[in-house]
């Protein structure tokens, strides 16, 4: 148990490593001068090459690499070439409404996805489950932008009952947290309903009925705690999903969040903010991989059993 | 040598014609497959007929005056140019499919040779690549594509290379997977003690194993392709003005929604339209052809 979860934990590092490198030699890669986008065209080239030094970016490749990356482990991410402020202080101001906005959304659509996909489970094949099932595959085709403004257009537009954008009220919240999260219900629904059904269908299950005991005890005892495993790992697996789902969301809605930040920083080719973001992104992505796989693994005994060999 | 494998393949033919007639019966049976392929088709036939059914040419100006509302002589309403909305959607299906069908050539061409070379090889060819596609998994593709695109310069043509270029990984996967439980199997090493290159093991030999699976792949990973690529082109990264796609579309909707809501409308039901029948066709050939991961 000990060896693996070591092993998860140096494979996460790597990976976080890698993936800085890739981020950093993306926006390396990006045309344009950063400098460029931060001064006007008629600056001569001196004051240019100056600026240049100054900001490090005459340096070889991998010098400017380390030294955004020790940078980092500081939380100094540079200065943005739009805004001429530190970008932790940027992302500092926005965190807290993508943190806020991320959560909620979650929150909503485990609040209907588990329960949902635990009935359509127990009561396969009846009118509920067919409905649900059905509701969920029409909702996986529908992306978070198009539903967003959909709400607009019914709530916001048409009954005038919710403001159109903006973030000062928690009635602003409400039309992005149900566009991020109901388009992300149908398949966290669809996997939790398979994964039931799947412990359902286990032997130990069999054995409970056969054992005698009234199906609301199996049903609690024995399915649904093995199901809360599955609850844990989706939790986690389903963050990078939603993520990308607020990046467009808070757009759409005008919120001033981590997603606005990013995509106004790409089309103006503003890179310590665009790397800042997909560092932050990716590690909470690692992050997230990691707490499923180690939760899972503390929670379900099997998978504990076949890492140590067996011998608990 | 050949006329022992013409006599080979006489009874597997007749197997093989079964095997057809079974799947047939399967496919008409199952109305997930059903309902998904009539959807495509009628989007394929729209796309083909657009030059037909288009009421005015997609992209010329003020044949309706702006911004006006669904009516008798413009179906869908007209957007600020005095365009034809039901035009433009009509034209935008042709967008969709070219979409789909660059999206899933690229991801298939890489997701397959990659995921042979991963299966086959092992060692460091499935270490080094496995990274890779764990490395392009810790950020989310859309966004990922996203910073590709930018390097790449924008276009509906770079979009769809860009999200192609993210999403391999989900091909190479299970392709890396069904050619490691395979490259040991007894006609792998006939094949191999006749002489066959190793690119000809990979090819000729465990590629046509994995089509089954690869059909049900690429209708699981198109609709994914498709609403990436709109989410590009709605930020402004793929497809350019004049183009008709949905996404761009949508995003021109967004600027007039209190005034015109229906320009955000009819193009974002043209997406979900063509990415559910693209789902249901999915759904459907997994349930025929991949009995294992059949869905309960």
């Amino acid at each position: 148990m000990k060896e693996y979860i070591i092993k998860r934990l140096a494979l996460g590092v790597v990976l976080v490593v890698a993936v800085s490198f890739l981020v950093f030699s993306l926006m390396y890669m990006m045309p344009g001068d950063p400098i460029d986008i931060m001064i006007s065209d008629r600056v001569s080239e001196e004051t240019k090459a100056e600026m240049a030094h100054k900001y490090g970016y005459d340096l070889p490749f991998f010098t400017q690499y380390f030294n955004w990356v020790k940078g980092v482990c500081h939380l100094d991410f540079g200065t943005s070439a739009r805004y001429r402020q530190p970008v932790w202080s940027l992302l500092g101001a926005r965190i807290p409404y993508s943190l806020r906005l991320c959560s909620l959304s979650l929150l909503v659509e485990m609040l209907f996805a588990l329960p949902l996909g635990l009935l359509c489970a127990v009561k396969k094949d009846s009118w509920i489950d067919k409905f649900c099932v059905n509701v969920s595959l029409v909702l996986t085709a529908v992306p978070a932008f198009w539903f967003g403004t959909l709400l607009i257009v019914v709530f916001a537009v048409g009954l005038g009952w919710l403001p159109i954008s903006g973030y000062q009220t928690p009635a602003h919240y409400i039309l992005p947290v149900a566009a991020i999260a109901f388009t992300s219900v149908g398949s966290t629904l669809r996997i939790t309903k398979a994964e039931v059904l799947e412990v359902l269908h286990e032997k130990y299950v069999t054995t409970a009925y056969a054992k005698g005991l009234p199906r609301k005890r199996v049903l609690v005892k024995h399915v649904l705690r093995n199901s809360l495993i599955i609850v844990v790992t989706l939790t986690f697996m389903s963050i990078p999903w939603m993520i990308t789902g607020a990046v467009i969301t808070e757009k759409i809605f005008a919120f001033p969040g981590m997603g606005n930040l990013l995509l106004n920083s790409i089309v103006v080719q503003d890179m310590p903010v665009v790397q800042a973001v997909l560092l932050i992104i990716a590690i909470l992505t690692v992050i997230c991989n990691l707490a499923s796989d180690i939760i899972t693994a503390f929670l379900d005994p099997r998978i504990k059993d076949t890492i140590s060999g067996g011998e608990n | 040598m050949s006329k022992k494998k013409e006599k080979a393949n006489k009874p597997k033919k007749v197997i093989l014609n079964q095997r057809f007639d079974d799947t047939f019966r399967q496919c008409i049976h199952n109305s997930n497959f059903m309902i998904g392929f009539f959807i495509i088709l009628s989007v394929i036939l729209i796309a083909v007929f657009s030059g037909v059914l288009e009421p005015y040419p997609y992209d010329e100006q003020m044949v309706g005056p702006r911004l006006e509302g669904p009516s008798w002589e413009h179906w869908f309403g007209t957007d600020n140019y005095g365009r034809d909305e039901l035009s433009r959607v009509i034209e935008g299906s042709k967008l969709a499919l070219w979409v789909a069908f660059l999206g899933a050539s690229v991801e298939l061409a890489l997701g397959i040779t990659i995921g042979l070379a991963m299966g086959y090889f092992g060692k460091w060819v499935d270490r080094t690549f496995s990274f890779l596609t764990d490395l392009t998994w810790c950020i989310p593709g859309t966004i990922l594509a996203l910073a590709v695109v930018t390097i790449i310069g924008k276009g509906l043509t770079n979009t769809i290379i860009a999200v192609s270029l993210v999403a391999w990984a989900g091909y190479a996967r299970p392709v890396r997977s069904k050619t490691m439980s395979l490259k040991n199997m007894a006609f792998i090493e006939t094949g191999r003690a006749f002489g066959e290159s190793s690119r000809a093991i990979m090819f000729k030999y465990i590629f046509p194993n994995v089509v089954p699976s690869l059909i049900v792949m690429v209708s699981m990973n198109l609709p994914g392709t498709i609403m990436s690529t709109t989410t590009l082109s709605y930020l402004g990264l793929g497809s350019q003005p004049p183009s008709a796609d949905w996404g761009l579309a949508l995003s021109d909707g967004m600027k007039f929604i209190s005034r015109a809501p229906w320009l955000s409308i009819y193009p974002g039901l043209a997406l979900v339209y063509t990415t559910l029948g693209f789902n249901l066709l999915g759904e459907g050939l997994r349930d025929i052809l991949d009995p294992h991961m059949k869905s309960q």
